[in-house]
């Protein structure tokens, strides 16, 4: 069977595809977010996943409003990125895992999950960019099986329904009959709000609460609402949600879990950004 | 039955009201995924929003550039970004605009929130 051998959260802000084309990785403003990195990269490149299982919401690049799923899960040979309207430059396209894309679908869907499925998808920044913070050099060493959680319309999906989410999907990587390894990501937050005159909300202790909760008690946050999210972490804040799913996947298998390494710094953009690594500790890294 | 929750101040979720009301002016702004699409629009402003079918309040918003009205007339924050990247405007810019500040004192109050 197929290994989970951890997770992996971390912000997306489209002016990072920019700082990344310019190489800022060390201007006084981009350095405390990129210095983050090298010591998941060193950790990545030890234990080596084949496949990225990934929780993001999709910013109207590939869903507008005229289809507006609260699931959508890939299922396509290969996923493009596209134009998003502001000039970063477009990455090339990522390899798609065809049989854990469709064991996902089977699998999740028999636990009462409505999906939708996409044998053609595009991926936006959201998508794109923790796979190059997290493999910047070269081709994206590893397939993706893209996984899309609506924060664009309300009705958003409950904190708990998305923690079930992500706890389905990590039971089905741990049943695809595959030797390969796998990781989870999650895509998103953490607090920060774009539109309105709360514009520029953050909450550093929310944040940190949350961030502590994965580590010592993953379903803290399937306490509050949406309506409460957004209160504490901002309207885009709740792409906390993505963190929940990931974190979710990794109480599968009765695994216990390992921070391998975490960085907080406020502000890029907008917004309060999060990294955080961990480690299935029922993994052992072969070397 | 939906329950009305409590108003967050400041805030507007995008919810079914919001999605109705402003369903023509948001899918104007996704074509602006296209570069033949941003280009058209700024070629010829008006006939861009005849085409798109805005009512005059969509119309007024985005003659404006005014992000606050735009969300108003049922702009979502993540299709407007694309109308507001023609423009050049980064997220600090609309913060800004929206908080009545200026960019250095809007990008002073983010630098606040990690005390």
């Amino acid at each position: 069977m197929a290994r989970l051998i951890g997770g992996l959260g971390t912000s997306h802000i489209p002016a990072i595809g920019g700082a990344i084309h310019k190489g800022l990785q060390q201007e006084p403003y981009w350095k405390p977010f990129f210095d983050g990195f090298p010591p998941v990269r060193a950790w990545l490149s030890r234990v080596k996943p084949d496949v990225v299982v990934i929780f993001y919401n999709d910013h109207g690049l590939n869903f507008f409003l005229d289809k507006m799923p609260t699931f959508a899960v890939g299922a396509a040979e290969q996923y493009d990125n596209a134009d998003e309207g502001w000039g970063i430059p477009t990455l090339p396209p990522f390899k798609g895992e065809l049989d854990l894309s469709w064991h996902i679908i089977n699998t999740v869907t028999e636990q009462d999950f409505d999906l939708v499925t996409c044998q053609e998808m595009l991926v936006d920044h959201a998508c794109t960019l923790p796979l190059k913070l997290f493999w910047p050099e070269g081709e994206c060493p590893v397939s993706v099986v893209p996984v899309c959680i609506n924060t664009v319309q309300f009705p958003l999906p409950s904190a708990k329904r998305v923690y079930a989410l992500g706890k389905a999907v990590g039971e089905a990587i741990h049943t695809w009959d595959s030797d390969k390894r796998v990781v989870v990501v999650a895509s998103g937050g953490l607090s920060h709000q774009l539109d309105g005159e709360r514009a520029g909300f953050i909450n550093k202790e929310f944040d940190l609460k949350f961030i502590n909760s994965l580590l010592t008690n993953p379903e803290w946050a399937t306490q509050f609402s949406i309506h409460d999210l957004v209160e504490k972490t901002g309207t885009q804040g709740v792409e906390l949600l993505m963190w929940l799913a990931m974190r979710a996947a990794l109480t599968t298998n009765s695994a216990n879990i390992r921070k391998v390494h975490g960085n907080y710094h406020i502000p890029i953009s907008n917004t309060a950004t999060g990294l955080l690594a961990l480690e299935a500790t029922a993994y052992s890294p072969v070397n | 039955m939906t329950q009305a929750l409590p108003k967050i101040p400041g805030t507007t979720p995008f919810d079914g009201d919001q999605a109705r009301k402003g369903y023509r002016l948001n899918k104007m702004c996704y074509s602006f995924n296209s570069a033949a699409n941003r280009a058209e629009f700024l070629a010829d402003e008006e006939a861009y929003m005849r085409k798109y079918g805005l009512n005059e309040q969509h119309k007024a918003a985005i003659r404006s550039r005014c992000v606050l009205d735009l969300i108003a007339a049922g702009g979502n924050a993540y299709y407007l970004a694309k109308f507001a990247g023609i423009f050049g405007l980064d997220m600090q810019d609309i913060g800004a605009q929206q908080t009545g500040l200026s960019k250095s004192e809007f990008q002073a109050k983010l630098r606040a929130a990690a005390n």
